[in-house]
């Protein structure tokens, strides 16, 4: 496996970009026909993206230390002028966690979503690409592109199935993302014109001896890309687009725009950490408030939204807000521990709530049928699981006559409602899953700043905020959701069963058995994401993975 | 020169933003379109402006920025165009189909004041 995977590298570190762009590329080769073509291709590239996402991840956790880094130099220019990938390990984190979540969704547009329109496919293939490549890169204008890449791949795919509600929600999605670009533009420009590079680990070295007369502008433009991102990264009061969207979309595309919202936070948290490092003369780096503040105030409207909302798309994508929320602000604090355990959390939120937007579709679905009319044929085929026969003699009955034991519930009835209950413990963060093993890494961290056992100083005012507002949070997400869920599934006896397919079931299934992997395996995995912090809150060595990169010789200048 | 780029990106962004803000979907259109010129000469500018100043490397003279234009911003302002232009013409297609859906060319859809 070790000589298998180091014969890939470092050429492995470039797959995500290029599998998901040639599969597009085939497929537009193909055509408007061959939809079952295309659908078992897009499905067979998404695994083997997850695959190699896989890999790469082992790779970068097999490396020594602090040096996990693959570096990969696409054009084999030397290192500041010519574009750069870099595989550390948060990178393959979002990797594997972009790659999961997009095959899920995909497995479940089969059953039907992708009929919708002509160009589901290439469109789904490129906002992979996007995703990936903005993961990836290292250089600041190539995420730009790498961020219009996936943009333009999702204004396509919120459309698909089209109508009225959908292209509403997609006009204003376009316009703040236009909006949003614009600003990540300015800032990048504005960085190169202080620090004449758009190489991030080149930027990050020269960004220490700016003169204190070129500061201010530096700060402005670092305020302004961060604005950019911070819009992505849905952080309140930029954030009332989010909604809408994601409730518009369809359902495997709504799935995979939860992982859109943790793009614009990864950006933050890598050039952030990059920009400005922990200085132990100043109190705390540049912008640091503003984050933890506004991610408390995301966090706050979050748990708000999900309270007063009675439709459950809204009610997900108000957890989505929750989520950013928290992530804000615990990145916010700047400290290495409290970044662990939300990287742990954001695996963990980033799953439950993509099943969570796949479970809401099947909901919804059973609703329609109970509202239809009854067909003679349906009730005949549900006999199967719904046994209609006189209740026996001395048996307990109910107000309406029937009988209270031995009426079997649905299984697609059971599937569904034990699916809602795994998502509510994960979203709210309440014991067995990991849902809770994130908020207690968190919680814990944010309670003991300088390591368990140690006495010191306490979270202080925004750690504080944090933590009560963590729990709120977690209450008001268990009332909607409960509410919710008493709506939804103990309301009607008489409703015919739901009939789902294997097919949509599978992803659901699977993105809840990741996460109940998660939970078992939380030590590895935290022991992981505690060395991603750890790495992040050291950029030296990212900048010198990257400066020491040296292009390949070329084959006339080898053989003299 | 200076002061007449400065301008021009201060009119272009200030009449993009004011657009942008207006109820009309086509005003819209106008006001990120207007924006991204803005943008586009900003990034420009960031280049250190210079005149009759060659971006590409010509022989005997010297390579430092005193004696050329930096061409990144070129590159940059390339990029940036092209992707404008594409984005900004997805919009117009958006922007009509919502004016087929829902009848109206209000950005919600529908006039509030009717």
């Amino acid at each position: 496996m070790r000589h298998w995977t180091e014969s890939l590298m470092p050429h492995l570190i470039v797959a995500p970009i290029l599998l998901p762009m040639m599969t597009a590329a085939l497929m537009l080769l193909m055509g408007e026909r061959r939809r079952g073509a295309k659908a078992l291709l897009n499905v067979l590239s998404s695994a083997l993206g997850l695959g190699a996402a896989v890999v790469l991840l082992l790779w970068v956790d097999a490396q020594p230390g602090p040096l996990a880094f693959g570096v990969y130099l696409p054009s084999n220019w030397p290192v500041p002028y010519g574009i750069v990938l870099v595989a550390d390990r948060l990178s393959a984190l979002m990797l594997v966690l972009a790659a999961g979540t997009g095959l899920a969704s995909v497995l479940f547009a089969m059953a039907r979503w992708h009929r919708a329109g002509v160009h589901f496919h290439p469109l789904w293939q490129i906002q992979l690409m996007g995703l990936n490549g903005a993961f990836l890169t290292g250089d600041l204008f190539n995420l730009f592109v790498f961020f219009e890449v996936m943009l333009v791949a999702s204004y396509g795919l919120l459309l698909h199935g089209s109508g009225r509600a959908r292209v509403g929600a997609g006009l204003h999605y376009i316009a703040i993302n236009l909006l949003a670009s614009s600003l990540f533009l300015i800032g990048a420009a504005m960085l190169y014109g202080v620090t004449g590079t758009l190489n991030m680990a080149d930027m990050a070295q020269r960004l220490a001896q700016i003169p204190a007369a070129d500061r201010g502008l530096l700060q402005a433009g670092a305020a302004i890309l961060g604005l950019a991102f911070l819009t992505k990264a849905a952080m309140w009061p930029l954030n009332f687009w989010l909604v809408p969207a994601y409730t518009a979309a369809s359902a495997p595309v709504a799935a995979l725009f939860a992982i859109m919202t943790k793009v614009g936070l990864y950006a933050v948290l890598r050039l952030w950490t990059l920009f400005f490092p922990a200085d132990p003369g100043a109190a705390a780096p540049f912008g640091g408030d503003a984050l933890v503040w506004g991610g408390l105030a995301t966090l706050g409207f979050g748990a708000l939204g999900a309270l007063a909302s009675q439709h459950l798309g809204r009610l997900a994508g108000f957890s989505l807000i929750v989520s950013a929320g928290t992530l804000l602000a615990a990145i916010g604090l700047r400290q290495p521990a409290v970044t662990s355990g939300a990287l742990f959390y954001l695996l963990s939120s980033t799953l439950a709530v993509s099943a969570l937007f796949l479970l809401i579709e099947l909901i919804e679905r059973s609703r329609e049928v109970e509202d239809e009319a009854i067909r003679p044929d349906s009730a005949a085929e549900d006999a199967a699981f719904n046994p209609d026969e006189p209740a026996p003699a001395g048996v307990n009955l109910d107000d309406s006559e029937q009988a209270l034991v031995g009426r079997a519930i649905p299984a697609a009835m059971a599937f569904l409602g034990l699916a809602f209950i795994a998502c509510t413990l994960l979203v709210t963060g309440l014991p067995p899953l990991s849902g809770f093993v994130a908020k207690f890494a968190l919680l814990s961290a944010l309670l003991n700043p300088a390591g368990l056992g140690v006495a010191a100083a306490s979270p202080g005012p925004a750690g504080w905020s944090l933590l009560v507002l963590l729990i709120a949070s977690g209450l008001a997400s268990t009332i909607a959701l409960s509410r919710t869920g008493i709506r939804y599934f103990w309301a009607a006896q008489e409703r015919p069963a739901p009939r789902l397919r294997v097919i949509e079931c599978l992803p659901i299934v699977g993105l809840l058995a990741a996460c109940a992997t998660l939970a078992v395996l939380a030590q590895p995995v935290l022991r992981y994401t505690a060395a991603t912090a750890a790495a992040l809150h050291q950029p030296a060595h990212y900048i010198d993975a990257v400066l020491s990169a040296r292009p390949l010789p070329s084959p006339s200048s080898a053989s003299p | 020169m200076e002061i007449v780029l400065a301008l021009a990106i201060g009119v272009l962004g200030g009449a993009g933003v004011w657009l942008l803000l207006r109820p009309r979907t086509f005003q819209v259109l106008m006001g990120l379109s207007l924006l991204s010129y803005a943008v586009n000469l900003f990034i420009f500018a960031m280049g250190s402006l210079s005149i009759r100043a060659e971006p590409i490397v010509v022989a005997g003279l010297p390579a430092t920025l005193e004696h050329y234009t930096d061409p990144m911003p070129q590159a940059l302002v390339l990029t940036a165009i092209v992707i404008g232009f594409a984005t900004t013409a997805l919009f117009l297609v958006v922007l009509l189909a919502s004016r087929g859906l829902s009848g109206s060319d209000h950005v919600d859809g529908e006039d509030a004041l009717r």
